[in-house]
């Protein structure tokens, strides 16, 4: 009985240590994890990220839609410079909200950024009440940006736009992951780091500066068909790639009939085994036997 | 006891281990599919009923389609379809027994054996450049043995062989620069006649010599102004032409290859004033007519070049080519709508003044005006000259009229399906009982007797065939009520003529048929377009109804239409129109109070117009409005915008204007939007969590919200060839509508177009090209939703720390992962559709239109991203497949089996009530329709089934249990006695 207990015990405290440590797998790391998607892809990686946050003042910036250039030679490494611009609601006028800093590589005739970095300028007081505006009418909180970041605007700008309520935290969070074709902007993933409750409660931040994080993406290439020898190409396939053309045969189609026949074969079957048990458990009761004998004889004798 | 569970569970085992496959049994043909072939709207046909045997006539179609037609039944006799870029221009008769065709603008000549229409010859002109095409097959023409035939095309006149299409010469007219607008080769001559135009406003006949192509004779003669149109034969050696003012008539004569030209105020002829005229092309020797706004004249070019009115006809008259009855005898037809009817006259081109044959025929209005007539004669036991004309009508159906009466009727207006809806038949009403199906009990009885011989084997061949003709008869598939598991179901069409169809799914008859008013072709709509096809009310009490969106023109911006029609009597309740532009139509996921559904559609001006236009609707649209998102696409500038609803319009309270919340630009020298494709709308999705063999739950990231886009670089977009491997980039991309975010973005290099692509549940399969591999691809993302992964740990659900009852919100980062791999496919494809089921329980199977015109069906699980070389135990337990670089075609899943669905354009999937089934409609040229069931029919008995074996068996039960109780009784009794 002791052994049982100190069994169940050890088992008990087996158990507890099992949670501890299925809670502690649970905690969560406080670490920036900027984005969680596959680091594995292709020759070139497939994003680079820099995370600045604000606010950082912006006295030294030049014009926004200028591109500066710290170097001449195409071949090398240099700076571009493209503008954020942002609109509250439904207004149409987008005003300079910021800039995005990046390195521009050329390597074989194509370019790409890297190193982003983003400097965002401090929200002005009118903006800061439409601001809030637009939190108390849950309404769009828009950016853009430009399609080609050599030449602004490029095509168009790339414009995203998110329901402002969903920003504030602390602060005011931002989130960019923009995709990239060589120096062309195709679309950019605008929101807060965190979710976004659905029904969107009012949240005035405590700080009205951005804290911003930016990703750069690049397209990631398909995993490439695996080459396979000639044996297995030929010949697997007919048998276990497709499913076997079966013709239905007669107790294929009709084997429900034969189910009740089997049950009372069975049953024949089991009365049978029984029977055989019961004669064999016959001679311990001889005094049955004997009334039975006994009937039987009677009704002979009449 | 412990043997008999032994022996019960090897029996289960044996019988589940009897599986079948999708792919039908010979007898199961025609059970439950339909196949019906139709040719479009004939453009033009050539009779051929002069030798004994069979009548018929040979017709081509704005389907490009060539078929011989039964001139008895309408039957096809034969039937090709050349395909959409193969255009035919002309077709005639040669020798009596080959059918000729021109077409892709006379550059390809074939020959095509009449009786069974096995291609003969073809032959490939390779002309300068495109011009007009023309066909002229002399009757009694005879080179050392051979018959040519005179083609024009591509700049460049041919004289070419009718035995096996040799090219015999060849007259370029390029460096002439004369454009030929007609052949003519006068009856026993050896001289071709060109007549044409050649650029500053010069008419030009050349006489050639149809031995060796040299030219004879050229004559010129200046032309002021330049010509309208084209130039019309009169006789042989007069043409007609209207200048480019249209005012003024030229006749054009050759006498001993001298041109006159007189010319002739139209006015002056017609003796009033009217605008638009118009040479019509019909051939009437003798005589010509000529269109204006109000009416059409006949008018006859004397011979002393002068013109002479002869009649006045209404403008919707009209006139067919003329016949040779005999010698020096022609006539023609002329055809005129009355109320309900239609006035069909023949007259004699000599004698305009009386009608040579009259006749009424009984019109069902449906059929709308007649397009085009062509007739041919016939001589009647009397010995005197009958007429049988074949009608094109407005819904470009095909008639045939002899005596006064319809002959044959074809619905080929079937053969343009623009789009597909479904509605459900009525309810069955209380007093008609389902038991009228079967006759009688000792029918019934028979019936079944018949069958369970026919298991057995011991039916005789005719009793098999009674037995399937039964099957067919009896199983109420044609009833026009409701049936329990939804096979029966109302397929409404829409067509290219503006006709909406209703088809029973049972047999595919038409239940009804509409031509509506507002895809008519009216003052305010000079050309009707359909558009799309939406479902619009499906009340419990009333009727259902559709709505059909049509278009007044090709631009964008041209007004549209809108009719809503009742889907059990196609009437049309409301028809309003030609109203704002309709670029877009946006079914709204709300309905009102009478089940209706909301649709915004979406103008030109990016504004958004409500319908229906009622103020419950307004109140439960602005209530809702800010959740409402829609994108478009602009293909050509590459670029996608979504918008949002911003604020009413200031004239009408229906209208809103929208604003733009996010846009994606695709680089124009990098990339060039050729396919998106987004999930359908009434798609369900059983479960969202995936468990794979290890035990391991993927959440399916699932929003009706996602969109395909792919996009190849600007070199590659051309056909397959046009660029290297190296230049052919193909990316695809899955875009979040509401937010415009992509959620993957993946590169294929060395593929190009063009792109086929399914978008279901949580993932895209899409099909291109591989110029590395030379071969067609097929590739699958799937597309995992990462937030809620954590929801694993079993102990977090139990104390409820789950995320899985929170709403979802696009506005949140989603966090997403994805699973792609590539299958080599041997097929091109058509188009791709998947299989779609009510609960969205059933595995789904891709369908596959074919090069071929056929449907193939494969198991998703062979596009699955997660096959691996060598699949784990547990794996192979999940079922699935070990990994291979090429996707199976079995033979047996060609859902169409024998059929072909000849220039198939889409397949439709809708879902029964029967979890299991689903329908399957495809549409092209001709139409298909089939149920399937993707997992087998795991939910009911399957239609063949033997009730009456059933009930043999269990009487046979009863009467084995009564002869067993009564033989253990005896048993028993006999025991006691012993």
């Amino acid at each position: 009985m002791q052994t049982l207990a100190m069994k169940l015990t050890i088992v008990l405290l087996l158990f507890n240590f099992a949670l501890l440590i299925s809670s502690s797998s649970a905690f969560q790391s406080d670490e920036l994890i900027v984005d969680d998607e596959q680091f594995d892809f292709g020759e070139r990686p497939s994003h680079d990220v820099v995370s600045s946050s604000s606010p950082s003042i912006s006295s030294s910036h030049s014009p926004p839609n200028s591109i500066r250039k710290t170097s001449a030679e195409p071949d090398s490494d240099s700076r571009v410079q493209f503008a954020l611009e942002h609109a509250f609601g439904d207004s149409e006028d987008f005003s300079v909200a910021g800039t995005f800093t990046a390195r521009l590589k050329s390597h074989g005739g194509k370019r790409t950024l890297t190193k982003i970095r983003f400097s965002r300028n401090d929200l002005s007081t009118i903006e800061k009440e439409k601001f809030k505006k637009l939190l108390e009418d849950d309404d769009f909180y828009r950016i853009r940006v430009p399609s080609n970041v050599l030449n602004p605007p490029g095509k168009a700008y790339v414009i995203s736009s998110v329901k402002a309520r969903c920003l504030p935290n602390d602060g005011l969070d931002e989130h960019f992951i923009i995709h990239m074709e060589g120096v062309h902007i195709l679309a950019v993933n605008y929101g807060s780091q965190r979710a976004c409750q659905h029904n969107r409660p009012l949240k005035i931040p405590s700080k009205w500066t951005f804290n911003s994080h930016t990703v750069l993406k690049y397209s990631e290439y398909a995993p490439r068909t695996p080459i396979f020898s000639e044996h297995i190409v030929g010949g697997d396939m007919g048998e276990e790639e497709g499913v076997k053309p079966l013709e239905r045969s007669f107790l294929a189609k009709y084997w429900m009939y034969f189910m009740p026949l089997l049950v009372v074969i069975m049953n024949v079957f089991n009365q049978s085994v029984n029977m055989v048990e019961e004669q064999a458990a016959e001679p311990l009761q001889p005094h049955v036997r004997a009334i039975h004998h006994g009937q039987t004889a009677s009704v002979r004798r009449r | 006891m412990a043997m008999a569970i032994k022996l019960s569970l090897l029996f289960l085992v044996f019988s589940c281990s009897l599986i079948s496959t999708l792919s039908l049994f010979e007898d199961q043909v025609g059970f439950m599919d339909w196949h019906q072939r139709y040719i479009g709207k004939v453009k033009h046909a050539v009779f051929h009923t002069q030798k004994a045997g069979r009548k018929r006539v040979v017709v081509s179609t704005e389907e490009n389609v060539i078929a011989s037609l039964d001139l008895r039944r309408g039957e096809i006799f034969w039937r090709h379809v050349l395909g959409s870029n193969d255009v035919i221009d002309k077709i005639d008769i040669a020798l009596g027994k080959y059918v000729i065709t021109l077409s892709s603008e006379g550059s390809i000549l074939r020959a095509w054996n009449l009786p069974d229409g096995q291609m003969v010859w073809e032959s490939f002109l390779s002309g300068s450049k495109s011009s007009k095409a023309l066909l002229t097959i002399p009757a009694n023409l005879k080179l050392d043995l051979d018959s040519p035939i005179f083609v024009y095309g591509g700049t460049c006149l041919y004289a070419i062989s009718s035995i096996d299409g040799e090219i015999l010469w060849k007259k370029d007219f390029i460096d002439e620069g004369i454009d030929v607008h007609q052949l003519i080769l006068p009856e026993g001559s050896n001289v071709i006649h060109a007549v044409g135009v050649s650029d500053p406003s010069e008419f030009n006949t050349y006489e050639i010599d149809v031995k060796n192509g040299g030219v004879l004779k050229h004559s010129t003669e200046s032309f002021p102004g330049g010509i309208f149109g084209n130039i019309l034969p009169v006789s042989s050696d007069k043409y007609v032409a209207l200048d480019a003012t249209r005012s003024m008539l030229t006749l054009i004569s050759t006498t001993d290859g001298e041109l006159n030209l007189e010319q002739t105020h139209v006015s002056d002829v017609i003796n009033e004033l009217s605008s638009n005229p118009i040479i019509l092309p019909s051939k009437l020797s003798g005589i010509f007519s000529l269109t204006t706004d109000t009416f059409i004249a006949f008018i006859k070019a004397t011979h002393e070049s002068k013109f002479e009115l002869m009649e006045k006809v209404d403008k919707r008259v009209v006139v067919s080519d003329a016949v040779t009855l005999s010698e020096g005898e022609q006539a023609f037809a002329l055809v005129q709508h009355g109320d309900s009817k239609i006035h069909l006259s023949v007259r004699l081109v000599h004698d305009m003044s009386s009608n040579h044959l009259k006749e009424t025929v009984k019109m069902d209005h449906e059929r709308g005006f007649v397009h085009k007539i062509f007739i041919n004669n016939y001589v009647r036991t009397d010995r005197s000259h009958g007429f049988r004309a074949l009608i094109v009508m407005e819904d470009h159906s095909l008639l045939l009229l002899q005596q006064g009466e319809i002959v044959w009727s074809r619905d080929d207006g079937l053969a343009s399906v623009v789009d597909v809806t479904t509605a459900e038949l009525p309810v069955e009403k209380i007093g008609v009982s389902v038991a009228k199906v079967e006759d009688s009990l000792f029918e019934w009885l028979k019936g079944h007797m018949l069958k369970l011989k026919g298991t057995l084997m011991l039916a005789t061949p005719d009793e098999i065939a009674t037995i399937q003709k039964t099957r067919l008869q009896s199983s109420g598939k044609s009833k026009m009520t409701r049936d329990h598991n939804g096979f029966r179901k109302l397929l409404i069409v829409l067509t290219k003529s503006g006709k909406l169809f209703a088809l029973h799914s049972g047999d595919g008859h038409i239940v009804w048929s509409a031509l509506l008013e507002s895809l008519r072709q009216s003052h305010q709509c000079p050309n009707p377009k359909s558009l799309k096809l939406h479902p619009w009310q499906t009340p419990l009490d009333t009727n259902p109804s559709v709505l059909v969106i049509g278009r007044c023109g090709l631009p964008l911006s041209s007004p549209s239409t809108l009719s809503v029609v009742d889907a059990y009597t196609g009437k049309e309740a409301v028809h309003a129109g030609p109203t704002h532009s309709t670029v877009q139509a946006v079914p709204l996921p709300f309905t009102d109070s009478r089940e209706q559904q909301l649709y915004l559609l979406i103008d030109d001006e990016k504004r958004a117009h409500l319908y229906p236009r009622s103020s419950e609707a307004l109140e439960i649209f602005e209530r809702e409005s800010r959740n409402v998102y829609w994108y478009d696409v602009e293909t050509e500038a590459g670029i996608l915008r979504g918008f949002g609803v911003e604020t009413r319009c200031d004239v009408d309270e229906y209208c809103f204007y929208s604003r733009t919340l996010w846009s994606v630009v695709f680089p124009t020298e990098s990339e060039k939007i050729i396919a998106t494709v987004s999930r359908k709308g009434n798609e369900v999705v059983h479960t969202q969590a995936k468990v794979s063999a290890d035990e391991d739950v993927k959440y399916k990231y699932i929003s009706k919200n996602l969109v395909f886009v792919a996009t190849v670089s600007p070199k590659a977009s051309g056909p397959i060839g046009s660029a290297t491997p190296d230049e052919a980039v193909m990316v695809v991309h899955l875009l979040d509508t509401v937010t415009g975010r992509i959620l993957h973005r993946m590169t294929h290099l060395g593929s190009q177009g063009p792109v086929h692509a399914v978008l279901s549940e949580n993932w895209v399969v899409y099909h291109y090209f591989n110029l590395r591999a030379h071969r067609y691809e097929m590739s699958v993302i799937e597309i995992y939703d990462e937030s809620r992964a954590e929801n694993k740990d079993v102990l977090k659900l139990i104390v409820g720390k789950h995320n899985l009852t929170t709403p979802v919100s696009s506005y949140s980062r989603p966090e997403v992962s994805t699973k792609s791999q590539s299958y080599f496919f041997t097929h091109s494809v058509k188009a791709i559709s998947v299989t779609s089921t009510a609960k969205g329980i059933t595995s789904k199977h891709l369908l596959i239109a074919t090069i071929g015109d056929q449907v193939l069906a494969i198991d998703k699980r062979f596009v699955d991203p997660r096959r691996s070389l060598n699949p784990t135990q547990a794996e192979k337990e999940e079922g699935l497949l070990p990994l291979t670089d090429t996707l199976p075609i079995i033979p047996q899943s060609y859902v169409t089996h024998a059929f072909k669905v000849e220039g198939i354009r889409g397949i439709e999937t809708i879902p029964a009530k029967l979890e299991s089934t689903t329908l399957v409609f495809a549409y092209g040229v001709d139409l298909f329709y089939t149920r399937l069931a993707p997992s087998r029919t795991y939910d009911s008995l399957t239609e063949d089934f033997n009730y009456a074996l059933l009930l043999l068996t269990m009487v046979a039960l009863v009467v084995a249990i009564f002869v067993t109780w009564v033989l253990s009784e005896r048993k028993d009794l006999q025991e006691k006695w012993r």
